[in-house]
């Protein structure tokens, strides 16, 4: 039996950090109020590390999200592994050119000279009153850039091995860490090893329907899954785990059995990383397809604060039962 | 820049002093009364009060006319009350109903009410800023003699937005106001440890404007600073950038712990409460009586009461809504 710890994706997030920085000395720390003195992350992210590795390697910065992502990617460039924390996702929009323009595209517009092992994470969400600026789901327009990957865990374990595994790649990753996902608490192996990314998690095996769905809209399918179960029908449930590279093997094989799929994210549904996956079955299984699949996000609408509105905003597991009961007609 | 001496400075008439502390007591009513629903559960969101800074917008806004305009942040709500927002809607608001300044939709970070000329109110550190400008730039070309304030914290001044919008206001010589609220601390990080100057108004001088630091919670002084820059933007000579001293007496956001300052030091700022202090300084020098003041606070009180009643009675806006106000047009 190994030794495992009760954690919440928070914690999770933080040992991994933790057993990079201890493992690594390249692996460094930065962001607003990271350090202990600041209270080690604004809901305790990098708690403790700056006690433990130095407070050379976890710097507090000032409100700077530019200076932040730059000094990341400069010292990246430079050999280092930076772990950089953007409190909020939407404040990652102030930084969007050193993400965008720079982090994304150094290794390729320098011919592989330069590279960028970066890794971002920040928290977002909707469900707790924070309204138009402080919780919005972006992970479309980062899987837009060519050349970060994305990944967005529902569970402390994965938050974990992905953690691991975004501070060991070579490239920028982004971590998404939504509010709905943290709550819960898993005891994960003190030594887990890392989950690669671009690897999908079938969380409920099943042969009627495929439900793809990430971060916080795991838990809302899983609700729905079991109501679905009490009515006798067999869901495979595919937590992404990553967004982008998306792990396509998975999906297109499970739906190639199920012959229906309902795709599920927080973010709007417009443009966003349903079409995707949806588009991409649609041309590899055309005619495996029992129904046209189904794509549930949020309304074509910022945030709202309002209670019924935020809850209508977000994807409830009725919706998704109701669409599952469309697509078995 | 030079400072004009204390003994020049211009005064506030008894009138304009009782009218500062009747806003800060506006302000301090509401303030307590938010904080209370929110402990009863009748209010869920996330409160950043700014009791402890009611001085500053109060100096401010009796030097403002109605159709002057502000941008504030989400510890914003002092800077709407002293520049007139009705409470009704305001409650309505932070309560998410139909009857608030934003059908509920924006939130107690959001709220915008353009009668009262509460412009935008942002949730993104430093966005106060760029926006006051274009506000600025508007009532010049309308050849009004309107001015436009940025409310703003101490942590604010070190994003590249502050910069950049210092430096297109003095170019531009727009009539802006850049109000810095320095309450010592940025979420948990200490002035010193995020902020390269000792004093936020030296960065005028880089940006060629006249930067001025004032004691926030002194109300003569604040007036002092807050009418010559108003005065200076509205004769056309551009924008100033006043940094006002003082302090937040309930931490960052409401609920959270202190631990990242000292007891000593807490305690020391919030004896410095401004309120209890003006009152007292007001009747001192005869500018207004025990029996007035408590008067005009039995009115205020009563006003924050009705205004709390009125926004949790108000209806919750039908889901419709969120297919409205996306665009012009409603989302089909
Ligand atoms: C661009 C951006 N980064 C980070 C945050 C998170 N945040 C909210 S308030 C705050 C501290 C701001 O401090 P200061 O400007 O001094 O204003 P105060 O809250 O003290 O009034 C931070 C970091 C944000 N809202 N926007």
């Amino acid at each position: 039996m190994t030794a495992t710890t009760k954690l919440n994706g928070i914690a999770a997030v933080n040992a991994a950090i933790a057993r990079a920085m201890a493992q690594d000395p390249k692996v460094i720390v930065l962001g607003e109020d990271v350090a202990d003195r600041e209270g080690g992350g604004v809901v305790g992210t990098t708690r403790g590390l700056s006690t433990r590795f130095g407070d050379e390697r976890v710097k507090s910065t000032p409100i700077s999200e530019q200076a932040i992502i730059g000094a990341a990617i400069g010292a990246a460039i430079g050999g280092y592994k930076p772990v950089a924390e953007i409190m909020l996702m939407n404040f990652t929009t102030v930084a969007m050119d050193m993400i965008f323009n720079h982090a994304a595209k150094l290794r390729f517009m320098s011919g592989g000279q330069t590279s960028v092992p970066l890794t971002i994470h920040t928290l977002t969400g909707a469900g707790v009153s924070t309204a138009g600026q402080h919780a919005d789901h972006l992970e479309a327009w980062f899987a837009h850039a060519a050349g970060i990957k994305v990944v967005a865990p529902s569970t402390p374990s994965d938050y974990f091995g992905l953690m691991l595994s975004c501070i060991d790649d070579p490239d920028p990753c982004l971590m998404i860490m939504s509010a709905m996902t943290l709550r819960t608490f898993e005891e994960v192996p003190n030594d887990l090893a890392p989950i690669p990314l671009g690897k999908a998690r079938i969380v409920e095996e099943g042969g009627d329907v495929t439900i793809v769905a990430y971060s916080a809209m795991v838990l809302t399918a899983r609700k729905a899954t079991e109501a679905l179960k009490a009515e006798g029908v067999s869901v495979e449930l595919i937590d992404l785990r990553t967004v982008a590279p998306w792990d396509r093997e998975t999906v297109l094989a499970s739906v190639r059995k199920t012959g229906r799929a309902v795709i599920v994210h927080e973010a709007l549904r417009n443009h966003g990383v349903g079409a995707e996956i949806a588009a991409t079955i649609q041309e590899e299984l055309f005619g495996a397809l029992k129904a046209p699949i189904r794509r549930l996000g949020a309304p074509y609408s910022p945030v709202p604060f309002s209670k019924p509105l935020e809850a209508a905003y977000l994807v409830q597991p009725d919706d998704i039962v109701a669409a599952v009961r469309s697509v078995l007609g | 820049m030079q400072q004009t001496p204390v003994s020049n400075r211009p005064l506030p008439g008894p009138e304009v002093q009782r009218d500062i502390y009747r806003r800060m007591v506006r302000i301090e009513r509401n303030d307590e009364a938010i904080r209370r629903a929110i402990k009863l559960g009748r209010l869920q969101m996330p409160y950043y009060s700014a009791r402890g800074q009611e001085v500053i917008p109060s100096a401010v806004s009796v030097n403002l006319n109605q159709d002057d305009t502000i941008c504030t942040i989400y510890r914003g709500i002092h800077d709407m009350v002293a520049k007139g927002m009705p409470l009704r809607p305001l409650w309505a608001e932070i309560a998410g109903r139909i009857d608030g300044t934003c059908k509920g939709k924006g939130g107690p970070m959001h709220l915008t009410h353009p009668e009262s000329g509460v412009m935008v109110t942002t949730g993104i550190v430093g966005s106060s800023m760029p926006i006051a400008n274009g506000l600025a730039w508007a009532a010049k070309l309308d050849g009004s003699q309107r001015v436009a304030i940025a409310y703003f914290g101490d942590g604010a001044s070190n994003i590249g937005a502050f910069h950049e919008s210092l430096n297109l206001a003095s170019v531009w010589k727009l009539p802006v106001i850049f109000v810095c609220q320095n309450n010592r601390f940025a979420e948990h990080t200490r002035y010193e440890v995020g902020t390269s100057v000792d004093r936020i108004a030296k960065r005028a001088i880089g940006y060629g404007m006249p930067g001025v630091t004032v004691d926030g919670n002194d109300p003569v002084d604040m007036y002092a600073a807050a009418f010559e820059a108003v005065e200076r933007a509205r004769a056309g000579e551009g924008p100033t950038l006043i940094e006002a001293l003082t302090f937040r007496f309930f931490g960052h956001v409401f609920g959270d712990d202190d631990k990242y300052m000292t007891k000593e030091e807490k305690a020391a700022a919030m004896e410095r409460d401004p309120l209890p202090l003006f009152r007292a300084r007001l009747i001192a020098d005869g500018i207004a009586t025990e029996g007035a003041l408590a008067d005009m606070e039995t009115a205020i009180a009563a006003e924050v009461d009705d205004a709390m009643q009125f926004g949790l009675a108000s209806p919750l806006p039908p889901i419709d809504e969120l297919r409205r106000d996306v665009f012009a047009t409603e989302i089909a």
